[in-house]
């Protein structure tokens, strides 16, 4: 290992670090909206949408992100639906990550007893209220694990945008692999950096757990 | 618009080529996910063990593979080791290699989980009925944890076959490598070949997968 050959590469991990967590965090932010509306049409059981909801989401667990990136990249340009790689990589893995999320979701506002739902209409709620002060609260708690797992799980799968040439971690690493054949030290640098980029959201994620972990009743 | 390449499909032997391109994954995941089941159920035994050490080994492997993707594993693996140590290594064995260390530790976790969650009271149960350890461990709570843990265990199978989609990366043909080579080779008589061949894939990979997660949600609600 050349301690030389890794200072000069430090700046190229750099730059990819930033466009992996932006793109990543891009589609994390849509895989919780995507996925807290699938789980309210889900858990509400509204016609129609919540077969469509279903199809959505056995489609996009079933099947690989690499798979859906090369259909949403390659393939939709075909039909006239041409995106810009940047998109491609923060809608496939909004899409994959909704699927996940959605069922996280659905899971804790499942768990919650419908006796919590009557006694805080008996209340006084309306369900609006009851939904918002009463289920969310709980449910989101139930939920945190799951989460954050699919949290994790969605940062690793961004590995895979080097298919789609963005310059994220995994193409750089390819890069220098491919032009210098500097092998050893473009490994170690991807390792270190995957870890720079997931210890810490492993590290507060545990401790994110704890805390809300105190909002559920003990049974 | 023109057609969308579903014919490139059925020119030649083309179809046949992407089956055949799929089983690679497969077989890689069924492999891996044999192996992987018998040294999980070990790796998970061991984790509920009292020993310090062990344990925290156990959990830093776990951490490790939470934490790296599988493509990076499989760098690691492939192009890696062969440099450090100067050995040859295919990129089938590579890819069983990276593929059986991760599932293990999924297994092990899963493992662990399910013993975890029998209460203590049914071991107390049984020692006030008079059985020993390993009636105990035998006929009370293995039965209880096999339950829980095979819909689990089914759905790594269909992780696994997912996962195994990114062989393609380290030089394998696989499905999606052989739906490469079959839109380039007619990208003059169908351009738009693109849509329908990884349309196709799209759906092979679902219909593989989809029916093994329905069995395993079914299992899953009936022995719950």
């Amino acid at each position: 290992m050349d301690t030389n050959v890794i200072t000069e590469y430090l700046p190229l991990f750099w730059d990819a670090l930033v466009i992996t967590l932006k793109i990543g965090w891009q589609g994390i932010a849509v895989a919780f909206v995507l996925g807290l509306l699938d789980a309210a049409i889900l858990h509400f059981q509204i016609p129609v949408l919540k077969r469509m909801v279903g199809a959505y989401i056995e489609l996009f667990r079933n099947t690989p992100l690499l798979v859906q990136l090369f259909f949403i990249y390659f393939a939709l340009p075909k039909v006239g639906l041409s995106l810009s790689a940047e998109t491609c990589g923060w809608l496939g893995l909004g899409l994959l990550g909704g699927a996940y999320m959605a069922e996280s979701f659905r899971s804790g506002l499942d768990a919650i007893s419908q006796i919590q739902v009557e006694s805080a209409l008996s209340l006084g709620m309306s369900k609006g209220q009851a939904f918002y002060h009463v289920i969310l609260p709980q449910a989101v708690s139930i939920s945190v694990p799951g989460l954050l797992a699919n949290v994790i799980f969605l940062l690793k799968e961004t590995s895979v945008f080097s298919t789609i040439s963005l310059m994220d971690l995994m193409f750089t690493a390819k890069d220098l692999i491919g032009m210098y054949a500097k092998t050893t030290e473009s490994l170690f640098l991807l390792v270190v950096f995957y870890l720079i980029m997931l210890l810490p959201v492993s590290f507060f994620g545990t401790i994110l757990e704890r805390r809300v972990r105190h909002a559920e009743f003990g049974d | 618009m023109q057609n969308l390449g579903i014919d490139v499909l059925f020119k030649g032997t083309n179809f046949l080529r992407l089956l055949q391109g799929l089983w690679v994954s497969v077989e890689i995941s069924l492999i891996s996910v044999a192996i992987s089941i018998v040294l999980g159920l070990v790796v998970g035994a061991l984790m509920t063990s009292e020993n310090k050490l062990l344990k925290a080994i156990l959990k830093i492997y776990l951490e490790i593979v939470r934490i790296m993707p599988q493509m990076v594993l499989l760098f690691l693996a492939y192009f890696g080791t062969t440099r450090v140590f100067g050995w040859n290594l295919t990129a089938e064995a590579a890819a069983i290699f990276v593929f059986c260390f991760w599932g293990t530790a999924e297994m092990g976790d899963l493992v662990r989980g399910s013993i975890k969650s029998i209460p203590v009271i049914q071991y107390e149960s049984a020692a006030a009925l008079g059985m020993n350890r390993w009636q105990t461990h035998f006929y009370i709570i293995m039965p209880q944890t096999l339950r829980r843990l095979i819909p689990l265990s089914i759905n790594l199978i269909t992780r696994m076959i997912k996962t195994t989609s990114l062989v393609m990366m380290i030089g394998m043909v696989e499905v999606l490598k052989v739906a490469q080579q079959i839109i380039e080779a007619n990208r003059r008589t169908s351009p738009n070949a693109a849509f329908g061949v990884f349309g196709v894939v799209f759906l092979l990979y679902f219909i593989i997968c989809w029916p093994i997660s329905r069995f395993a949600a079914y299992l899953e609600k009936r022995w719950a």
